[in-house]
């Protein structure tokens, strides 16, 4: 009998570090998942803005300064998300959106532009989009946070420490629309 | 933006949901094992425990069907009807992103035709979830306050408050099925055989009358608990997923203001509204037979946010 308890108590404690193990590599699993999803309305967004420049040029040509701003923060986007870190890409988006921001308060002196049904779809998707990012940054940010206090808190640090587990990071978008995206429209 | 400071962890919400699927399984089958008892007993003195079985297995393919087909009867009930693609684009688009917000595929999305503002979601899983909203709703409510109605009901979608609710109303209309039957069998069989049995019978048959009477009761006070508890939190799960308090508060104003009733909504299918559907109990406290919390104060707990 008095070799049981020992026993027992060593098979608690695996058991008990199997689970936290576990969750370890579950919360890791679902940042990468919600890294998809901003993943997915950035590249969204890249997609939209080469007919938005091609429906704002017909009414305001000569605004190139705007729209060569644009196309260059886009290409720096894409450039940033093939090759750098998680910050030089959030940099770099976050100064795409303010080359957008510029593009859409140029667009606003243009009021024929505001009537173009095809203009109107485009801000609308623009704005969704940037909406998602916002939302999809958030619901990211927020599964960081766990994971990462999960691995600097007891006692999971421990695991996490011999197996290789290190911190996240956040995606930080310093905004400039985005904060107050439902409240914008310029339509 | 710096990491958000508070934030309900969906994945406690669910874990404890599953646990509290587990305990209202189990209180439902002990009331019902109770009460198929009763009825064989009042049946066939000494055939209580042959009801049993009978009881349990009518639970089990109720509480069965439910999961798998529950959301269809509901929403067939309701008169819904799916939205084609490119219907209501603002409305998708909205729950599209509040969606990606909360880590969740986006539902299925259907409406109903009816001017009372109102909406519900219902399914299994957030897999297997379906959002429901009245014509009233998309016709009353701005962005914002859409927006805020549509994150209440993607909490309960995302936390499985869906999966709870499904069983929990089907299985409180089992037992009220089996009281039922009860009932009749003591105006047909069982009371005659009382009378045989004599004074040991009668004390069987005054229990058996008492439970037929209270377990439907009992099971109605648990559903009813179950479903106001789980408003306070979807409301605070859906703010905090919008960021923006006011929006719910407002629409939550404008549907109170609002007195026209939902038709399709009855009885069994009002707790898994946004807003009690009937209208019929405008009270300042929480009422034992109240299906959802008293508008005023889900209201005060927004504002307090």
């Amino acid at each position: 009998m008095e070799i049981l308890i020992p026993l027992v108590v060593i098979a608690l404690i695996v058991v008990f570090v199997i689970g936290l193990y576990n969750r370890l590599v579950t919360m890791r699993q679902r940042v990468r998942e919600a890294w998809a999803d901003i993943d997915v309305q950035l590249k969204r967004r890249w997609d939209l803005i080469p007919n938005l420049i091609e429906t704002v040029k017909g009414y305001a040509a000569h605004e190139r300064q705007t729209f060569e701003a644009v196309t260059q923060a886009r290409s720096a986007a894409m450039a940033a998300a093939q090759s750098g870190s998680p910050e030089q890409r959030a940099q770099a988006e976050t100064a795409l959106g303010g080359a957008l921001l510029n593009l859409r308060a140029v667009a606003e002196a243009y009021p024929q532009l505001q009537a173009v049904q095809e203009f109107k779809d485009l801000s609308e998707n623009l704005r969704d989009t940037e909406d998602k990012i916002a939302f999809a940054r958030r619901f990211y940010n927020g599964n960081v946070r766990d994971y990462n206090t999960a691995i600097q808190t007891v006692p999971t640090n421990i695991l996490a420490g011999m197996f290789g587990f290190t911190a996240e990071q956040y995606f930080e978008m310093t905004d400039l629309a985005q904060r107050e995206a439902p409240k914008v429209s310029f339509s | 933006m710096a990491a958000p400071q508070s934030r309900l962890n969906i994945y406690d919400a669910v874990a404890a949901n599953r646990w509290r699927t587990v305990a209202l399984i189990t209180v439902f089958t002990g009331l019902l094992i109770a009460l198929g008892y009763a009825v064989g007993e009042v049946f066939a003195p000494g055939g209580g425990v042959a009801m049993v079985p009978a009881a349990l297995g009518l639970s089990g393919v109720s509480a069965t069907a439910s999961y798998f087909a529950g959301d269809k009867l509901v929403l067939a009930q309701s008169q819904a009807r799916e939205l084609a693609p490119g219907e209501e684009t603002q409305l998708r688009n909205i729950v599209d992103t509040l969606s990606i917000g909360l880590g969740i595929p986006p539902p299925r999305i259907y409406l109903i035709d009816d001017t009372a503002p109102n909406a519900f979601a219902t399914g299994r899983d957030p897999k297997h979830a379906s959002i429901a909203v009245t014509r009233g709703l998309l016709d009353k409510l701005d962005r914002t306050e859409l927006e805020g109605v549509i994150a209440h009901e993607l909490s309960h979608v995302g936390n499985h408050d869906i999966r709870v609710m499904l069983l929990v109303t089907v299985l409180v209309g089992t037992i009220a099925l089996l009281s039922d039957w009860m009932f009749r069998s003591f105006a047909f069989g069982g009371g005659r055989r009382g009378r045989d049995r004599g004074g040991g019978g009668g004390i069987v048959l005054i229990i058996a009358i008492a439970l037929a009477i209270l377990t439907p009761i009992i099971a109605t006070l648990i559903q009813l608990a179950v479903s106001r508890q789980r408003e306070y939190l979807a409301d605070a799960s859906g703010a905090l997923l919008t960021r923006f308090p006011p929006g719910l508060a407002s629409a939550l104003r404008k549907i109170a203001a609002d007195k026209e009733a939902l038709e399709v909504a009855n009885k069994a299918t009002a707790s898994l509204y946004f807003a009690n559907p009937l209208k019929d109990a405008p009270r300042a406290m929480d009422g034992l037979f109240d299906t959802h919390p008293p508008i005023a104060e889900r209201i005060r707990r927004l504002e307090a946010m």
